[in-house]
């Protein structure tokens, strides 16, 4: 457990090696950037199989930082902490793999990418408001330069979108943290400081500072209506910032929305807690229409993002154990999705085809010309409906209980979000890879493998190694939780018995 | 009056390295350094260093040791901070110059520099409101030439006149309210202005004194809405010279006024914190920032222009940097002191890393930036570190100094008053700026540099003071502490 | 020996799928044919054993295992088996192979189509063995996944949107069913079937449920996702289409096995764990199981696609099955032996209509294959005399789906028809005009593609050969055995049904 801040400083000093080292040989700086996710990975994967979750809330290190505001560099780690520690060094790990083939300022790249890898790490290690903000903000800023300079399709547009969206999410909490400190004179930015401050405050007060930090963090949430950064950006941005940011950036609102958000005033989130649940519910299905009717492939997966994440949203606003562990284990399982679906669209195909019109991918037979890319979207594309076997599915049923529990009109307004997640996941399968097959007539079906029966269409460079390896470490992540959710459940749960979300959440597992 | 020559000597040795500095400066470049042309820069570059360093040095060293020579000045940990950080801020803006190849006279820049910085350093400690006029007008005299002093520039003439033009008025006006409150009171000490008005209670004169004196602070600091010449002045100056006026000029100024609306005048200060309001200096400085925040940001949104850019956000930031004064006097000056320093190394390092470009060729228009990543690595990360610092990104020195300020504001009651909802105005308008803010990186980081983009060759002095004010504002970042201590 | 019989029953068929999709390019032709059929028939193997094992006195589940599975959430991997269970199993250990073998022999990429046909056989019968929630919902959904492969890939020209359409719908009822269990589990705090029912029994669930409109929102979710899947009447849109595209062995497998999930869902979810829900809705709900008989069958009798003719044909032997549910459920212990009569007359129905639409459906895919792709009623004539056996056992299926006796199909619309009239005896006066268009439609089938002159497709009509002949002849034989000794089946399930007859609410 002790060795999980070095997660932070890995992956800084990997960004500074790679900067150093990248001017000269971009194969060096891609090497450095996958030892240093490999070795921060492997950091919270050593951590975890030594993690006692029955012994709550882990201090790291707590020395102080600014004695003027009483603020300290406060790190300790939890159960939920852990979940998205081992999800980010996953997701970063893949990332590495699926942007092998950058060549052009590579070491810049990597750099800015680890950058923003420890910002993530340090969000969820952050036990003080401050620090958590500190690294909240140091992961956004790479991505605007992230998506500028190696993006695609509109990509400043979509880079200053989503940076100033997220910048604007957390000058919100960055308001209702000083709100908080200011008005109720706490003495520190530590949570039960800030929970205490609050505390301190008529109900008005309160509610006001919880809405403006947890919209603040919602808005990365990718909540509705704040979410309309999140397609423009996904689709903009290079593969690995597209599996970054719905893998694990979009997690630190939700993250943040827990813990700092939520415990601040139990009062207040009850007041707020239908309002929240709605727009949950409304991102969950509009979302979800928006991406059935998409002409772009990169698009519907962006959309899907923002499906994904009302879910998350609605467990934390259903606010009951069950819910909320629901939701962070949807955190985790999304975030290994999303990044296996956008790795497909936005690497294997889209670096091979030059096109995500759905309507020119139907006329290729992608499914004879990359058979491996087609069968992980299609588990992908499974996992991603919600289907059991993979993370999805005990991820959303925990959360439809926990909503039931809370309130079963949410609860159905939710699944009628699975099917249309189911919806619009079949259509891209059926179109973007099955496009052209099955036309042969009743007994002349599809032939994979044949190679003579291949069309006149230049083949596309070979699936490389490290998209397979990257493929297989997300997929068998999604398959192995799908079948053993409870590794990650049996960290969440305790965690959330801990006083600072006692408050909050009612009822629990019956 | 029992004058303590001695005492005042020790305190004011930094003047003293500064004038004698200066005047060194031209007599070596008179006699000797004018007939080498290949050395002239660097030689006024080095004696004008030498002497701001011993400047600092004593002035860092010179100890607060409270009013001296009749409470003529005050020698206050805040006067040693700032006096030690203009003199710093004018250290880095003067190694600029070696890049300025355009400023045929470099002596002649040098010694006026000194002279400037001669009149923050006696702004910083001044307890006196001659003395603060002297000193404010010794600066703003100098200021002003430095402005024009790039003669092959109708852009550096213009700066200077209208920079002159609107100085010249404020002064006016300053000296104008300074008269009234003379008046009323009869003492220039600030200290027994305030006790006096204490007394007094508000009256109709003193309400005109107020006005006249935040009008000519308002020149001053290019705060709106008399902001005009900012921009203006930001274009067409030599960039030393606009790094000096951006930062230094800038952090003397605001103790000062500090000092003269709190000491001097904080019994008029009228409250912002809670409703009702009530009259005094306070609403109006908070109407001032309010404009400023938001004129500043939105002008800058619209720049195409790098220095016009950088001006509209040094009018943003006077906004913010006022908003720390109304909270100074109640929750200590170290917030604000922290956010002027931090914010004066950031512009010093923007104009220098324009000032380094120039060397060349013009930097005017934002794409004049572009693939600076190429161009010079060096200076692109450093600009990207001035930038993102402006734009308030922890976890650099530009994201604290504004916690602090917004933090210390809202502690005067909350989200009760005016001055609490101007702190979330400023917050929410932060992410607007974040926008033209990443205009500028993005031609630096992003954008591949024009075809005819000349290499660019940084000069060693610039170098080292760029790293340096990367590095401070990285490491105050980091440690906030360090500066929040000394007070 | 405590070998976990129901657990490789399950999944000999998904590691007969895994080792064909790793082997796919390795495989010769002809190995990449047999081997499916080779692990299919694993089914029928390990479920005679089962059979072997099994003892009809005993109505609990039988050959249990019962691991936990997934601790923080309460979820058991919880498998059983009773009669209802075994004859479901051993229906897709007969069809299954017989399926796979008759389309293997025409499909291309053999390898692929197998693995996914063996996916789907295995997810079935995970679906027939389950008795918790969670891994009874992995199978059933995971089911849809081959389904919709293998009838976009393989299927018609109208495939791609009949496949959207079916798992589109299907997953639609499967997110209320999905809702429906999530409003369960927050009550009680358990997925298994047996202490869900068991709660209900003692009265205990209603109390957890709480009050109001809530727990009637439950079984109605769990009501639409299993009415979907039948489908009960008018959730039937998407069958038509889906079995008329699907490729021959698909739509056997279709109509033999999968539309028997949802009426198992019926009495092994709903009926156990919502009495009395299913009490109060059983009225209506007897009005749509009758549109059902009523209306697909007159919907048959408009088809000139013989494959969409036998799909509306399912629907209204399905809806039979339904009809005596809902009767049972709406009348409650009224009339013990209507009740029994009733109840072991869906579970024979069950069986039967498997039977005989497989091989209807088999018939059909031979008529296509020697036509290259016709199917209309109108392209066939005088098929009779170019091929004499097919139109005998075609007709005997035609025959044995139209309830003849001394055929399979008579013994359980009998007792559908018997149990009925007890129970709600002008249900099953109007259920009767459906027994008339269903004879009517058969008997058209029958008369313009067999009879008659030659015409269309039906001139030089090649008989079945011996591979077809393999495939269809087993399915006959049954027919005529379990018309005749109708006890070989009623025998594994009389006890059971007596007891479920006897804790009707």
């Amino acid at each position: 457990m002790n060795a999980l801040p070095c997660t932070i400083y890995v992956s800084f000093t990997g960004a500074l090696l790679a900067l150093a080292i990248g001017s000269r040989s971009a194969m060096a700086a891609r090497v450095v950037a996958l030892l240093t996710a490999l070795t921060a990975w492997g950091i919270t994967l050593s951590a975890a199989s030594r993690f006692v979750p029955a012994a709550g809330l882990q201090e790291l290190v707590n020395a102080p930082w600014i004695p003027d505001f009483g603020i300290r560099y406060h790190l300790a780690a939890d159960g939920i902490s852990l979940t998205l520690l081992v999800l980010t060094g996953l997701a970063a790990t893949a990332g590495v793999l699926f942007s092998w083939n950058i060549t052009e300022r590579t070491g810049e790249f990597f750099a800015l990418y680890l950058a923003l890898i420890g910002g993530v790490y340090g969000v969820f290690l952050s036990a003080d408001a401050f620090v958590l903000f500190v690294f909240y903000e140091i992961a956004i800023v790479p991505k605007y330069f992230l998506i500028a300079k190696w993006g695609s399709t509109n990509r400043e547009y979509g880079a200053m979108k989503l940076v100033l969206y997220s910048f604007a999410g957390s000058a919100l909490v960055l308001a209702g943290l000083l709100w908080a400190y200011a008005a109720g004179h706490a003495t520190g930015f530590s949570f039960p400081e800030l929970v205490a401050a609050t505390g301190r405050l008529d109900l008005t007060q309160q509610t006001g500072i919880l809405a403006l930090v947890f919209l603040g963090f919602a808005t990365l949430a990718g909540m509705f209506p704040l979410h309309t950064w999140a397609p423009t950006g996904h689709v903009a941005a290079p593969t690995a910032a597209s599996m970054l940011l719905a893998g694990v950036v979009m997690k630190l609102g939700a993250y943040g929305c827990l813990r700092v958000a939520m415990p601040l005033s139990p009062a207040a989130f009850a007041v707020l807690q239908p309002y929240i649940a709605w727009l949950a519910i409304i991102g969950i299905i509009y979302a979800g229409l928006v991406a059935l009717v998409q002409d772009d492939f990169k698009f519907v997966i962006g959309y899907s993002s923002v499906s994904h994440m009302g879910f998350v949203l609605l467990g934390l606003a259903a606010a009951n154990s069950i819910a909320v562990s629901g939701a962070v284990l949807q955190m985790f399982s999304h975030g290994v999705i999303a990044g296996l679906l956008f790795a497909v669209v936005g690497r294997m195909v889209y670096e091979r085809t030059h096109t995500r019109e759905l309507a020119a991918l139907r006329a290729l037979p992608l499914h004879r010309l990359l058979p491996f890319a087609a069968v992980v979207f299609v588990l992908a594309g499974l996992a991603s409906m919600g289907l059991p076997g993979f993370s999805g599915f005990p991820a959303e049923l925990t959360i439809l209980i926990g909503a039931w529990q809370t309130n079963p009109l949410w609860a159905l307004a939710a699944a009628t979000g699975v099917l249309i997640a189911a919806a619009f996941t079949l259509r891209v399968i059926a179109v973007a890879f099955f496009g052209n097959a099955g036309r042969a007539g009743p007994l002349g079906p599809p032939d994979f493998e044949d190679s003579a029966a291949r069309p006149a269409v230049a083949p596309y460079p070979p699936i490389t190694w490290p998209e397979k390896a990257g493929a297989l470490l997300l997929l068998g992540a999604t398959i192995y939780l799908g079948l053993s959710p409870d590794t990650l459940l049996n960290w969440i749960r305790p965690a959330l018995q801990s006083p600072a979300f006692h408050a909050i959440l009612s009822g629990g597992a019956p | 009056m029992n004058a303590d020559y001695a005492g005042l000597f020790q305190a004011l040795r930094p003047e003293a390295y500064l004038v004698i500095g200066a005047l060194v400066v031209l007599i070596v470049d008179m006699i000797w350094a004018r007939h080498r042309p290949a050395n002239r820069h660097h030689v006024a570059l080095a004696l004008g260093l030498i002497s701001l360093l011993m400047a600092g040095y004593a002035a860092a060293t010179s100890g607060a040791s409270g009013a001296i020579y009749d409470g003529m000045f005050q020698l206050d940990p805040l006067s040693v901070a700032t006096r030690t950080g203009v003199i710093l801020l004018a250290a880095l803006a003067l190694a600029l110059l070696p890049d300025a190849a355009r400023l045929r006279h470099p002596a002649e820049f040098t010694a006026i520099l000194l002279f400037a910085t001669t009149g923050f350093t006696l702004m910083a400690a001044a307890n006196n409101l001659l003395v603060a006029f002297l000193a404010l007008e010794l600066a703003s005299l100098s200021l002003y030439v430095l402005a024009g002093f790039d003669k092959a520039s109708p852009e550096s003439a213009e700066a200077g006149l209208k920079y002159f033009l609107f100085g010249g008025m404020a002064a006016a006006f300053l000296l104008f309210g300074f008269s009234l409150l003379y008046g009323l009171t009869g003492t220039l000490r600030l200290d027994l202005i305030g006790q006096q008005l204490a007394q007094q209670g508000p009256t109709p004169l003193l309400i005109v004194a107020l006005v006249m004196v935040l009008v000519g602070f308002g020149f001053k600091a290019a705060a709106a809405p008399f902001h005009l010449w900012a921009p203006d002045v930001y274009q067409g100056a030599p960039a030393p010279a606009a790094a000096l006026i951006a930062s230094a000029s800038k952090l003397a100024g605001l103790v000062l006024f500090t000092r003269l609306l709190w000491p001097g005048l904080g019994s008029a200060v009228g409250t912002i914190a809670h409703l009702p309001v009530t009259v005094g200096w306070a609403p109006v400085v908070a109407l001032i920032s309010g404009a400023s925040l938001l004129l500043g940001n939105i002008g800058a949104l619209a720049q195409s222009n790098v220095r016009r850019l950088l001006a509209y956000s040094a009018i943003s930031h006077a906004g913010a940097l006022l908003l720390g004064v109304i909270a100074a006097g109640r929750t200590g000056v170290g917030p604000l002191f922290y956010y002027a320093a931090t914010y004066g190394l950031t512009t010093v390092g923007a104009f220098g890393v324009i000032g380094a470009l120039e060397s060349a060729g013009r930097v005017q228009q934002l794409t004049d930036l572009a693939g600076l990543h190429k161009r010079s690595p060096l200076l692109a990360g450093c600009l990207a570190v001035f930038v993102l610092s402006l734009a308030g990104i922890p976890p650099l020195a530009g994201f604290f100094g504004k916690f602090a300020v917004f933090a210390s504001v809202l502690q005067l009651g909350g989200l009760a008053g005016p001055a609490g909802w101007l702190v979330i105005c400023a917050i929410a308008l932060s992410a607007v700026a974040l926008y033209y803010y990443l205009l500028i990186l993005k031609q630096a980081l992003v954008a591949a540099p024009a075809d005819n983009a000349a290499p660019v060759r940084v000069s060693l002095s610039a170098t080292i003071a760029l790293l340096i004010a990367a590095g401070l504002i990285v490491a105050l970042g980091l440690w906030p502490s360090a500066v929040l201590e000394l007070f | 020996m405590n070998l976990p019989l129901l657990s490789l029953l399950i999944f000999t068929p998904w590691a007969g799928a895994l080792l064909l999709f790793v082997l796919r390019r390795g495989l010769s032709a002809g190995l990449a044919r047999a081997l499916p059929v080779v692990f299919s028939a694993s089914t029928l193997i390990l479920g005679s054993l089962a059979l072997g094992r099994f003892d009809p006195a005993v109505t609990g589940m039988q050959l249990s295992e019962n691991q936990p599975w997934i601790t923080a959430l309460n979820v058991h991997y919880h498998l059983g088996l009773d009669g209802l269970s075994l004859l479901l199993v051993l229906l897709t250990g007969v069809i299954s192979p017989l399926a796979l073998f008759a389309s293997t022999r025409s499909v291309r990429n053999p390898a692929i189509h197998g693995a996914l046909f063996l996916l789907l056989q295995g997810s079935a019968l995970g679906v027939f063995l389950a008795l918790d929630f969670f891994p009874w919902f992995v199978f059933w959904e995971l089911s849809l996944v081959p389904a919709f492969f293998l009838i976009k890939l393989w299927g018609g020209p109208g495939a791609t949107r009949a496949a959207y359409q079916f798992v589109i719908y299907t997953i639609g009822g499967s997110a209320f069913l999905l809702l429906g269990f999530a409003a369960l589990y927050a009550a009680a705090g358990t997925f298994d079937f047996t202490e869900l029912a068991a709660l209900t029994h003692s009265g205990a669930l209603a109390g957890k449920l709480g009050g109001g409109f809530w727990p009637q929102a439950a079984f109605l979710g769990v009501l639409l996702g299993l009415a979907v899947k039948v489908p009960l009447f008018p959730f039937h849109a998407w069958l038509p289409p889906a079995y008329a595209e699907a490729p021959t062995g698909t739509s056997m497998f279709l109509t033999g096995v999968m539309s028997k999930m949802g009426a198992y869902g019926f009495l092994r979810i709903l009926w156990p764990i919502f009495p009395a829900p299913l009490h109060a809705a059983a009225g209506p709900l007897l009005w749509l199981a009758l549109g059902g008989v009523v209306f697909s069958a007159f919907a048959a009798m408009k088809q000139t696609d013989l494959k969409r003719m036998v799909a509306y044909s399912s629907i209204n032997h399905l809806s039979y099955c339904l009809l005596a549910l809902f009767a049972v459920a709406a009348s409650g212990p009224a009339n013990p032996a209507a009740t029994t009569a009733a109840l072991s007359g869906t579970i024979l129905q069950l069986f039967n209509h498997g039977l005989s639409a497989a091989a209807l459906f088999f018939c059909i895919g031979v008529l296509e294959s020697r036509a290259s792709g016709l199917r209309r009623l109108g392209d066939f004539g005088g098929v009779r005399r170019a091929a004499p056996v097919f139109a005998g056992l075609c007709g005997i299926s035609l025959f044995s789906s139209l309830g003849l006796p001394g055929l399979n199909g008579f013994v359980g619309e009998f007792l559908i028809f018997r149990g009925v009239f007890g129970l709600a005896p002008w249900t099953a006066a109007v259920a009767t005009l459906g027994l008339l268009a269903t004879a009517l439609f058969l008997l058209t089938f029958w008369q313009r593609v067999f009879h008659g002159p030659a015409a269309g497709a039906g001139v030089n009509f090649r008989d079945l050969d011996a591979g077809d002949l393999i495939a269809l002849v087993p399915l006959i034989a049954l027919m005529f055995a379990l018309g005749i000794f109708p006890q070989l089946l009623t025998g594994l399930i009389n006890p059971l049904i007596t007891a479920w007859a006897a804790t009707l609410p």
